[in-house]
Order: C-alpha cells, then structure tokens, then sequence
C-alpha cells in the first residue's frame, strides 16, 4: 500500500439485508487530491461514503483511512479518527436551533476548550472564507439553500480536518450557487492541505473542480480516470452518464419481473381462482 | 433567545416547583404537626381492635396527639398488640386509658386517650395496661337479641302458670 | 374463511412480536441514554436549556389545568359531600385526590403532550434532516448531546409541574369550597392536613410523578430516534409518543397505586 493514498478501499461488498450494494469496489484516494464518485441514484456512492465514515461496516473488504482499518474500530476509535475527518451533507444538515455562529462554533465547542475569544476569531475566520461572516447571527431558517450549504462548508471545515466527505455538495442549488460551491470546495481543499472526496452525480461541474474521478453502476466501479480522459472516454456507460442520455446501458425501468406477468396476464393463463 | 433569559426563567420555574411541592408539604401535608415530630412508643394490648389500621390517628379530648405506628396479634395471649407513637409534647399519666373509637357511625376507626390521674408518666416502652376494644356492631346487635329473648321467656313463664 | 382468519391470527401475532420488540429496544435506548448521561450532567447548560423548553414552556397549561381540576373536585366535592352534611371535609377530599392521583397523573398527561411530542418532532425532525448523523459524524454522540440533556430535563421538570399542578388545585378548591361556597377556611385546612400525610400523600405522589417523567422521556426520545426519517415518520412517531405515553402512565399508576397502597397498610 503506498504511503500517499489517505483513503485506501479494497475490493468492498456491502449489503443492506440479501440487496447487495456493493460488489468489490476498490478505490484509492491520494492525499491532498480532490475524488469524485459519480453515478446515477441508487447506485451506491453515499453508502460507499458512509463506509468510509465508519457508518457502516463492510461485511467483505477493507477500507482503511490513514493506516486505520475504520470497519475495525471500536466506537471511542471511530470517534477518534472522526475529529479528523468531517462530512458536509445532501442539505446541510445544519443545527436548526443554533445560529450560524453557533453552528460553526459547534466542533470547537464540543472538541476543544478554547477560549470565548480565539473561538470567534476561527469561526469568523471560516465563514469569511465562504464568504458568509456578515450572516453570522442569522437563524439556519432564515437562508437559502445555496447560503446553508456555504454554512455547512464552514463547519466541516473549522477543526481543519485531514479529510473532508461531500455528500452531494452540488444538490438543489442554483447554477450560481453551485459554481461558487463547487469552487470553495476545491480552493478551501488546497488551502487547508486536506484530502477531498465528492460524492455527486453533476457531471459538469464535478469534472472541473476534480482530480480524479470513479464512476459507479450497480455497486461496481465502471470507469475510472482523470476528468480529461473521462471526457474523452467512448465507454458507452460513461458517455451516457456525461451527456445525459436517457438510453444507453444504464437501463430507465428499474429491473423487474415481466410487464406482462404483473398486469395480470400471468393469472389469465393459471387461472387460479379467488 | 440569550442565555441569560433562559437561565432566569428555569430558574424562576424551579423555584415556583419547589416552593409548590413546600407548600404541598407544610400547608397541605401540615409536616410540622404530629408524626414527623419525635414521638415515644407505647404499647397497648386490645381484645379486638375493629378496624383499626396503621397509620390511623390517636386522639385525645379530640386532638390529635400520635399515630399508630403497628399492629400484630399476639400469639401467646390471642390479643391485638397496638404500637402507638405518641407526640413528645404531649405526656399521659400511666394509668391512661386506651379505647378504640370510631368517629360517627361509618367513620374511621381511632385510638381515645383518657388520661388518669397518676403522677407517673408513660415513657417510651411502656404499656398501657388500661384498655377498651371496639364495639363491634354485630356482638351489640346479637347482645341486645339475647336479651330480649332472655326477658320475654321470663315475661311469659308466670302467666302459663 | 379460513384463510382470512389465519391472516388475522397472523397479524396478531406480528403485532405481538413488533410490540415486544419495541418493549425491547426501547430498554436498550433506556440504558443507553443512561449510560450517556455522565457527560451531560458535566455540561448542565444543556439540561437547563431543556428544562427552558420542556419545563418553563408546560408551566402555564399545568398551572391553568391544575387550577381547573382542582375548582371542578370543590364543586363536585361539596355536591356530594353535602348529602352527608360532611362538607368541611372538602378540602380533604381536594387535597388527597390531588396529592395522591390526579396531580401525577393529569400533569403527567399533559406533559405528554405538551413536552413530550414536542421532543419526538424536535428529534424526529433533527434525525430526517441528518442533524444527527452530521453530529455523529463530527464525532460528537446525539446520544449525549441531544437524547440525554432532553431525558433528564424532563425528568426533573415532571415533579415540579406534578407539584404545581397540585398546588394549584387545591388553591381551586379553596376557591370553590371556601371562596365561593362558604365552607369554614379553618375546617377547610384542619380536615385537610389531618388527613393528607407528608410520607404517604405527599412523598409518594412525588415517586410516582417522576417515574411518569422516566417514562414519558424514554417514549418520547426514542419515538423520535426511532422515527422513520420523513414527515409522515415524524408526525406518526409523535402520535404515537402521546398515545403509548398515556397508556403507560395509567398502567403505571395502577401498579405503582397498588404497591404504595399495600406499602401503607
């Protein structure tokens, strides 16, 4: 295992009850790099970015995180390596009874013991970085999505953590919103020196603030490259997924037993009684 | 909201609980009366003590003067054995006489004092020898039926004569 | 025929086995939320912050309703007693319904529904919106952070709204009884404080208060932390919180009124 991957995943397989999600995925994420997972819904991204948050465990394969194997980890372990690592979600998830000050302030105040004064200093620091240090009283109630999504940033961000997780960093916003997001994200990955991995299925600006990037379908990874080669790429799955097609190898129907069997069809020819 | 309003306002509001639950205590509970207060112990032992029960009031000339703290039948003289705590404040002469009374027809049945006349007072432990058990209502009944029937025979003997 | 009753002996069945395994994981929330409890008493600000919303928040509804119930039982109270011409045993008959069951009870009802669904949709709501897996994974436990602060909040606050629910019945009570009826003040009191005991009245109200408090907090949080992360989830778990928390307070004062009364005795 070489000594620069921060995030090293080998051949994974995960399943929620007999479904299974995850077919051997193996990924490696370089430090100081900015990944990205794309894929259509559903075709296991956020729980592969779950496994690596140490929310759940694999049932085959590993998934080591700095030289710590995190299915491993007891749940004082897991806490440990998590004050390293943080996790910006779908929506924010900020705490809607703090204000954004609080918000950001959280982390300090819950891992560290720094003083009233050089914790304003560090959250205002942040929220200046995503350019919000004029919000910081607001209520997360009072801000639009593209707003708390730059709040959220700013939290994840304020104990400098080694590795940051995007749980579709890009979803719902405005394409204003998005770019200014999306450029934070890579400008504040190189400032801070942390290692980046984006969970998202926007193609386009993915692939402009990225490094390096893994497709997924059905629980495997497909294709893998750097955003130039994926451009260039004539793999059908991935052209599909950049130009947005709606046929092509991904399949529109969600697998199933016959139309004809469940319009009742198949009755007809048994004819079973009532 | 700021801190500090928060703070004032549980404050209040755990003052107002306790002083609810002080009031429930003093002013309802009445704790500064009998029963929390020292007492000293006293036995008495009853033929037959009715519907006497733990906790039920001991009274003399009406006031409340202790509590009955146990009951058990004395299996060596076939006898109700009465624990009452009785009121530190309060001292009775030795050859006080304990009575189980009930208040009105149906109501709670209670321990009388009527104090003697000794000069000697009952102390922790001590007895009262002097007892009177309940009326049970049903013996009272059954006591008047006999006699009547016990009169009217001796009514009619002469005249069958 | 015979295969619908099968369908419904089976769903009795499942409703058996889910209702015993909820009875079960709702113990194990229990001592988990126990067992996270040591750090939030290290950080009070929290459970005082609670205390704010679950406490300081239900103060005005139990005050009122206890003020309510407590005039209702004067009126009632000397409507009946009159016929016995046992009307200065008014303020007894106030006192001890209220000490000993309708205080707890009542306040723990709505307590229920005041504070506890309000804890269910608040937790329900941060879970759906992945406040608590955000906290989780900002390695700071919800269990400690959030569960805990609002379990013990309520369960301090509970006996103190039981007591002021009391308290402010039996000012109704005297309010009818004294007030507006005419019953001797000094009868009032006398009767009342001869018959209410301090250990056995008042004491055990108390107990019984505070164990409607556990429960109600335990229902309560891990309906939410239990909740189905949508709106349909939360609403359902909030309801639900209200129903089996008010069906578990009576079942409870039953056994716990059948203990003390043996205990007295």
């Amino acid at each position: 295992m070489p000594a620069d991957n921060l995030v090293d995943i080998d051949s994974v397989n995960f399943g929620y009850g007999r479904r299974p999600v995850l077919k051997g995925v193996t990924m490696r994420v370089p430090k100081g790099s900015v990944v990205a997972i794309m894929g259509g819904s559903g075709c296991g991204k956020t729980t592969l970015l779950r496994l690596i948050g140490g929310q759940l465990k694999p049932s085959a394969g590993s998934v080591t995180i700095a030289g710590e194997a995190v299915h491993k980890l007891d749940a004082d372990g897991l806490y440990a390596l998590r004050r390293k690592m943080s996790m910006l979600f779908q929506f924010g998830a900020l705490f809607t009874d703090l204000s954004v000050f609080e918000n950001v302030a959280f982390p300090l105040r819950e891992h560290t013991s720094l003083p009233e004064r050089q914790i304003r200093d560090l959250v205002l620091l942040k929220l200046e970085a995503v350019g919000l240090r004029g919000a910081h009283h607001l209520m997360p109630s009072e801000m639009s999505g593209g707003m708390a999504r730059r709040v959220a940033l700013a939290r994840a961000l304020v104990l400098d953590p080694m590795l940051v997780l995007y749980d579709e960093p890009f979803a719902g916003l405005d394409p204003i919103s998005l770019a200014v997001v999306g450029q934070l994200v890579r400008k504040l990955n190189d400032a801070l020196g942390a290692t980046s991995i984006v969970v998202s299925h926007d193609v386009v600006e993915c692939l402009q603030i990225v490094d390096y990037v893994y497709f997924m379908a059905e629980g495997r990874i497909v294709a893998q490259g750097t955003p130039d080669e994926m451009r260039r790429t004539e793999d059908p799955l991935v052209r599909q997924f950049i130009h947005g097609e709606t046929h092509g190898p991904v399949p529109f129907h969600v697998p199933t037993r016959g139309y004809a069997e469940d319009v009742g069809l198949g009755r007809l020819l048994g004819g079973s009684g009532d | 909201m700021e801190r500090t309003t928060i703070d004032i306002w549980v404050g209040a509001f755990v003052a107002v609980g306790f002083a609810a639950l002080l009031i429930l205590a003093l002013k309802v509970g009445n704790i500064g009366g009998e029963g929390q207060r020292d007492a000293y112990k006293v036995e008495a032992r009853f033929d037959n003590i009715g519907g006497l029960k733990v906790r039920a009031p001991v009274k003399s000339a009406g006031v409340v003067v202790g509590r009955v703290q146990d009951v058990h039948f004395d299996n060596d003289r076939f006898q109700a054995s009465v624990t009452l705590a009785l009121d530190k404040r309060f001292a009775f002469p030795k050859d006080t006489t304990a009575s189980i009374l009930t208040s009105g027809l149906l109501g709670e049945v209670y321990i009388g004092l009527d104090a003697g006349g000794d000069d000697k007072k009952l102390a922790n432990g001590d007895r009262i020898v002097i007892t009177q058990s309940a009326v049970v209502l049903e013996r009272l009944i059954g006591q008047f039926l006999f006699q009547k029937a016990s009169e009217e025979p001796a009514k009619k003997e002469p005249a069958k004569k | 025929m015979i295969d619908r009753m099968k369908g419904q002996f089976a769903q009795l069945g499942h409703g058996f086995i889910d209702g015993l395994w909820r009875v079960g994981s709702m113990t194990r929330f229990f001592v988990l939320v126990l067992s996270a409890s040591g750090t939030s008493f290290q950080r009070m600000r929290l459970v005082r912050r609670e205390i704010y919303f679950v406490g300081v928040l239900s103060f005005v509804i139990i005050a009122v309703s206890g003020l309510f119930v407590g005039m209702v039982l004067g009126l009632q109270g000397y409507e009946t007693l009159q016929r016995y011409g046992a009307t200065e045993s008014i303020g007894m008959l106030v006192a001890l319904s209220l000490v000993r069951e309708l205080g707890p009870v009542v306040a723990a009802l709505l307590f229920a529904s005041r504070a506890g669904s309000a804890i269910t949709a608040e937790i329900g709501l941060m879970k759906a919106t992945e406040q608590l897996t955000a906290m989780d994974m900002m390695a700071v436990s919800p269990m400690a952070r959030v569960v805990a602060p609002r379990f013990w909040a309520g369960v301090i606050s509970m006996p103190l709204l039981a007591a002021i629910f009391s308290a402010m019945g039996v000012f109704g009570g005297y309010l009818v009884g004294v007030v507006l009826i005419g019953v001797d003040a000094g009868a009032f009191w006398a009767q009342m404080q001869a018959a209410v005991d301090v250990r056995y009245d008042v004491l055990n109200g108390v107990i019984k208060s505070i164990v409607f408090g556990i429960a109600v907090c335990v229902i309560a949080t891990f309906e939410g932390f239990d909740a189905p992360p949508t709106a349909e989830g939360v609403s359902g778990a909030t309801t639900r919180t209200v129903v089996s928390s008010a069906l578990t307070i009576l079942a409870l004062d039953l056994v716990l009124t059948a203990f003390m009364l043996r205990a007295g005795d």
